[in-house]
Parts: C-alpha cells; structure tokens; sequence
C-alpha cells in the first residue's frame, strides 16, 4: 500500500475542472490486484458514458454538404438538455475535462475512473448523442454514422476493454436498421441504443425493421436514459424541475415495458434481448404485479400475450443498477430482488460519469449471497451480451 | 398442511366482530353515450347553458380512445333492472353494494369529465350541474354516502368558485381532480384550488382517467387499451413528484391527497428514486426543507384497487412494511367496474386482522372524517 499523497501534486496537470474524483486517491493503489478492495471478483460496467463533446467532434465524418450546412447555419447538434450541464447528475466530481469539454468525453478519464477502481474486464459505453431529436432525417441519419465512426476510432480502437452501443436515427427504423448492418459485425459494438423517451411507444410494429435487424446481427437493443422527442417527459405534461425529470425517468421505463410486452415485440422477435439502462430498478416488482393482474383480466385484448406479462420480462429484458434509488433500510434493496424472482436480471453498472453515490464502495449498495453477486458484478452481462 | 388462517387473531370478546368497510371509490357517473347521462346534465344544469350543451356540447382532449374491456368498463351484472345505466340506480347500487357487504360509508367519485373540457366555463357549469345531482338524487337519500365534489381543476378560480359554493355541505369529502391534467398539478396555476379546498378541510382526490392534451405516456401515444390501464400509474406518479417538487406542501402544510384507482405499490420505489434524486439535486428546490419520502408519507394517501396482487404473501407483507404497515391505504372497490375488487377476497388472506381492519375502513374513516 503506497503512501497517502495528495492527488493534486501527483500529477503534472490537472485533467478535470469540477473538482477531484474520490476515486484519484484509490487510483494510487495497485491497479492491476484483483485484491483491489472494492472488486474481489470480475466485474463488467454495463453503463459508462462515451460522449460526442461537440459538434466538430464529428466533422471529420460527415460529408462536405453536411459540413458547409453545419457551419453556415450554425448548428451545433441535437441541443437536448436530458443531463443539464451543471447538474451533479450529469457529471461526478473529478469528470468534467479540461479545455470546455462535456463530462464523459474523455477516454483517459474513463480508463482512470471509470475502469481501473474496479479493475473491470469489460465496461459498455452508451452514447447518449441524441439523433433522434433531430427532426430532419437525413441529418439524423448521417450525424448516426459520424457518430459510430468516432466511437471505433476514439473508444473502441484505442481500448479494447470497451464494447460500444450503435447510435442509430430510431424515427426512421429502416434508415436505423441500415446503421446496425453496416456496423453491426464490428465485433465490439455489442448493442443498439434507444433513448427512452421516444416519440413513439417501443412496442409498436413501427419499429419491426430496427429490431429484424438488431436480431439479425445478434445485438442486444439498450433502453437508455433520456431522449428529446418533443413530447413532455410525464404524461401529464412538463414538469417545472429537472428533479423531476430525472426521477421520473423511472416511469417512462415502465411505460415502455409495458408497450413492448403488450404490443407483441417478444411475440414477433422471440430472440431479442433488451437492456433498460440508467433506469434503475426498484421499480419492477411492483410493475410485473400491476402487469400480470391487468392481463389476467384484459388478455382478449392483446391475445397474442400468451404468458404473463412477468414471464417475458424475466426472459428478455435485464436492467442496469444505477441509480439504485435511496430506501430509508438498505435490506428494502434485497426485498426488491427477489420480489423479482430472478437471479439474472440485474446488471451492475456505475453509469459514469453520472452522479450517483460518493464512493466506490457504494457502487453497489448491499452484500449479496452468490449466485447472486457474480451475477449481478459480471455474470449476467456476460452472459446477455455474450461477451 | 395446515392452513393458517388468522381467526385467532380476531377479539375474543362475545361481542359482534364484523369487519367494518368504507368503499373509498363508487362511481355514481361515467362520461359514456348514454341518453340518462346527457339527461342528468340538462336536468341541473343552469338553463343559460342548456343551449350551450345541446348545440357543441362536450369539447375535451378529443384523440386518445380506447375501446374499453366492455360496456362503460361495466361488471357485466351491474346493468340495473331499471334500464339506467350502471352505477346511476341508487336502489340497485345500495342491494349490489352498501347493504351486500354491510357497507358503513361509500364515497362517490362522478367520473363527469368537467375537468377536461376546453371550455373552462362550460365545464364549470358541468361540475355544478353533477354536484347539485349529487346531492339531490345521492346524499339526501342515503345517510351511509358521500361525495367527491366535481370541479373544474384546469381553472383554479373557477374550481375555487364552487368549492366555496358547497363546501360547507356536510355530503361533500373532497374535491375531485383525475390523473391525466394539462400541467403537473403541483404547479401554481391550481394553488388557488388548494387554497379553497383546505378552508373547508377538504382534501383532494386524485382519481385515475383523464386526458391532458399530452400523450397517454412520456413515450408517446400506446396503442393497446391494457396500455392505457396499465399506463395511469406513470401518471400519478408524475403527480406525485410534481406536488412534492413544487413545494406545495411547504406551502400549503395541512394538504391531504388521495390516489384514487392508481394502485399503490409503486409508492416506495418512487419514493426511493425522488430521495436519491433530491440529495444530489437538492440546490434546484432550495424551498424543501425535508427528503420527498418524508412529504409522500406525510401527504398522500392511496386507495387500494386495483390491488397490485404479488404471487407470493411474503411480498405483499415486505410491501405494507415499506409502506409504514399500510397505515395509508383505504380500502376501495371501484364499483360498478369491471376490474372491481372484491371487500372479501381483494386483502391477502393471511393479513393480520388490524391491519385489515385499518384498511378496509378505520383509515378512510379518519381521513375523511366520518364518524
């Protein structure tokens, strides 16, 4: 154990301008042990945040035309505000890099705080580069492009320990379905991100040409945080705070669930696989009670539903840890799990570079018995994304 | 095996151990195509507006039907030998309900649809016309009944209007809103409903339906109608979160809401999610002063149906202890629909006998304030 040093004088320059990652100190320990002690076991990180930090990030990708039409009308990007800036959500202290750039944009920050406290094997970066928001197609189509093409030169290239999430136009599924055809054999992207707020519900047969594809290239569709569709992010309007906002993104979860269950996507695509990512999960007991009882009672509605609705949602979908939600008594976590009664539906993630829990050792809130820890560090992620 | 049934539990005394029940949900209105329901409205509406209603008439969020599991989301055996429709036969309410379960109180909710009327004017006449039927055709018959007071929610005065009309009638228990509003209703456009409601002690009940002018979720518009059943605990949600967040009850300490047909199991989760939310966004709403749990437990309560049904009592049980013992459950039954939940089967079996007693009446009874 070497010496308690200061991080500030550690280094030469300082790489963040928000203050200090907790995680600087523990990065002085022994990166390489697996006695590491917040990791005495594998761990994969199914949420790490690789973000485009500005337009001109993608300039080099994107046709001439596009380039004149971005700068003589100045447009800078989808102009979302699903992570506010300067919300302590958005960016962890120690994440926002030097030189104006956006928490999350920074591969040497993901590789320091990010992979090493954990000594992770594999991290899943989801971009939350919002194409979809951009109302005018075939931008949105080609900026999706730009945007895989930086994610293979700057984060999967340089760092093999990453697999990246395919950025794909999702207001135009056959449009979307040619973006995971043409990256979809690269063999580190391992899945399709949608935001979760969509202007139409998941499970409609409007998207039948993005999941046909998804299957097609064995990728797994991430339900993600977020998303800008124009809509209101409750159904009963706009709330006045992004505190709001950001807890209720648990609800617009569960509408999803619902959709993709009641519309048949499982029905029509027996093998896809669905990650819900930065949803948290406390929630999903209480939305499988709700959904197997409305079945029961509306069934002749939606006959293709054959099983209950629980049933699927065990079998298709797994959900990221972070934000695991804050219970007054911690044993309410493992109530929650096996209200759920799986032992494979969990995946542990940090969700960097958001905001979560102070340290390291919070990552994940409780002890678990096994299986259920391998699983939920490393297991089940392997296993869904076939890593 | 044995089954472990908690007789045993019940007060040994000689003396009568009916279990007390408060329906805190009956429907005694449904906006449907019904000649008895438009007959109502012409019957008590103010006769400046009776022109008003037979030339336009209902003009709300028209675009977001779907077709019900059955007739007026009826049980099938509601339909009263009258030929009234289901809920609105006082006679054949009182056999199928109050006097079959021995009812002590039955609150009624008029699913009128005055609140959604883009008409505000129009549709605060609508609510006086279904609070005067109310009280002549309801409460001055049945002694064991009250009602929820219809008011135009998206106009705040007007809502004001006619809470300090009738608030003051000892039938009226709440001023009724739905789920599905045009803004959050923590937002200050409805204050000053809130305001009148507590000069009366009148505390506000949020029933399920609605339809806001938004999509039926933050996702975009379902297509199924078990989406659309299934989608109205988002909503209260939103609700929830909104009157949390936007410090009403900094500002208004003593307001009580109900969460009327939403379910209730969602209530913990929520919570959990707004306090982790909230200690790290804590800087946007200088104004709360306590964790979002703390108002959620201290300001709402919720009615029961339809009941989340867990396969397993052990996880109803770890339910009602996230929930303090379900100290803020009222027991309801949604008649005359058709996902009505029944006052003997609807609790798990194994409940301990005072906690079924607190939620099938003695909560309600003190929320409401009956004797």
């Amino acid at each position: 154990m070497p010496t308690s040093q200061p991080a500030s004088s550690a280094g030469p320059t300082p790489l963040s301008v928000n203050g200090r990652s907790p995680r600087l100190k523990e990065a002085a320990l022994d990166r390489s042990s697996k006695q590491h002690p917040t990791s005495p076991h594998r761990v994969i990180d199914c949420d790490i945040h690789n973000e485009v930090s500005s337009i001109e990030d993608l300039m080099p990708y994107l046709a001439d035309y596009w380039r004149d039409y971005i700068s003589n009308s100045a447009f800078t990007g989808p102009g979302t505000n699903d992570y506010p800036p300067g919300a302590p959500t958005s960016a962890r202290p120690g994440s926002v890099p030097c030189g104006g750039r956006t928490a999350g944009s920074s591969l040497q920050l993901v590789q320091e705080q990010a992979l090493a406290p954990f000594d992770t094997d594999i991290g899943i970066l989801n971009c939350t580069y919002r194409v979809q928001s951009i109302k005018q197609e075939d931008l949105a189509v080609d900026l999706a492009t730009a945007a895989n093409r930086w994610q293979i030169d700057e984060w999967l290239t340089p760092e093999q320990r990453l697999r990246g999430s395919l950025v794909v136009p999702s207001q135009t599924p056959a449009r979307a379905a040619d973006e995971i055809r043409r990256f979809g054999d690269h063999p580190q992207f391992v899945q399709v991100i949608l935001p979760v707020r969509s202007y139409i519900p998941y499970g409609s047969r409007f998207y039948d040409p993005l999941y046909a594809a998804a299957v097609e290239r064995d990728l797994v569709v991430g339900i993600h945080f977020g998303g800008a569709p124009g809509h209101p992010p409750t159904p009963v309007g706009w709330p006045s705070t992004y505190l709001e906002e950001h807890a209720g993104m648990a609800q617009v979860f569960q509408s999803q669930v619902i959709s993709i269950i009641a519309e048949g996507v499982f029905d029509r695509f027996p093998d896809l696989r669905m990650a819900l990512i930065e949803g948290g999960f406390i929630w999903m007991p209480s939305l499988m009670w709700r959904l197997d009882k409305e079945w029961k009672g509306l069934r002749s509605n939606t006959p293709w539903v054959r099983r209950p609705p629980s049933d699927y949602i065990r079998d298709h979908f797994r959900l990221t840890v972070q934000p695991v939600g804050a219970p007054p008594e911690p044993r309410y976590i493992l109530q929650t799990i096996e209200q759920m009664e799986s032992e494979t539906m969990l995946m542990f993630a940090t969700d960097y570079p958001h905001w979560h829990y102070d340290d390291d050792d919070d990552a994940w809130p409780v002890a678990l018995p096994e299986p259920l820890k391998s699983n939920i560090w490393s297991e089940n992620a392997r296993a869904f994304y076939r890593l | 095996m044995t089954l472990e049934l908690e007789l045993g539990a019940r007060p040994a005394t000689g003396a009568k151990t009916r279990l007390a029940i408060i329906d805190t949900d009956i429907h005694n209105f449904d906006v449907y195509d019904d000649p008895i329901f438009d007959q109502v409205f012409l019957n008590y509406l103010a006769p400046e507006w009776v022109d008003h209603h037979k030339m336009i008439g209902s003009r709300s969020y028209y675009g977001g039907a779907y077709p019900r599991a059955q007739p007026n989301a009826a049980r099938t055996d509601s339909w009263p030998p009258s030929g009234r429709p289901p809920g609105t036969d006082l006679d054949f309410m009182r056999e199928q309900l109050l006097d079959a379960w021995d009812m002590d109180y039955g609150i009624l909710n008029p699913l009128a649809g005055v609140g959604g009327q883009v008409n505000r004017e129009y549709g605060a006449q609508l609510a006086r016309a279904i609070n005067d039927y109310q009280i002549a055709e309801w409460l001055e018959h049945e002694p064991r009944l009250r009602a929820s007071m219809a008011v135009n929610y998206e106009d705040a005065e007007l809502a004001a209007e006619e809470i300090h009309r009738l608030g003051n009638h000892d039938g009226f228990v709440q001023v009724l809103l739905v789920t599905r509003t045009e803004e959050p209703l923590g937002r200050r456009k409805y204050w000053k409903m809130y305001e009148a409601a507590l000069e009366y002690d009148l505390p506000i009940g949020i029933h399920f339906g609605g339809g806001g002018s938004h999509p039926l979720t933050a996702g975009g518009w379902p297509s199924y109608y078990i989406e659309d059943h299934c989608g109205m605990p988002q909503a209260f949600q939103a609700q929830v979160a909104s009157f949390v967040c936007e410090g009403v009850f900094e500002h208004f300490p003593e307001l009580r809401v109900a969460i009327i047909e939403g379910g209730f199991a969602w209530f913990p989760s929520l919570a959990w999610r707004l306090d982790q939310s909230w200690q790290r966004l804590r800087a946007e709403v200088p104004y709360l002063k306590r964790a979002p749990s703390e108002y959620m437990q201290e300001h709402f309560w919720l009615t029961t149906q339809p009941m989340e049904e867990p396969r397993h009592q052990r996880h109803f049980e770890q339910l009602l202890e996230q929930m303090d013992g379900g100290s803020h459950l009222m027991f309801a039954t949604d008649y005359p629909h058709w996902d009505f939940d029944s006052p003997d089967r609807a609790l798990p079996a194994t409940l301990p006998f005072e906690t079924r007693r607190k939620i099938m009446a003695e909560n309600a009874r003190a929320f409401y304030k009956l004797p």
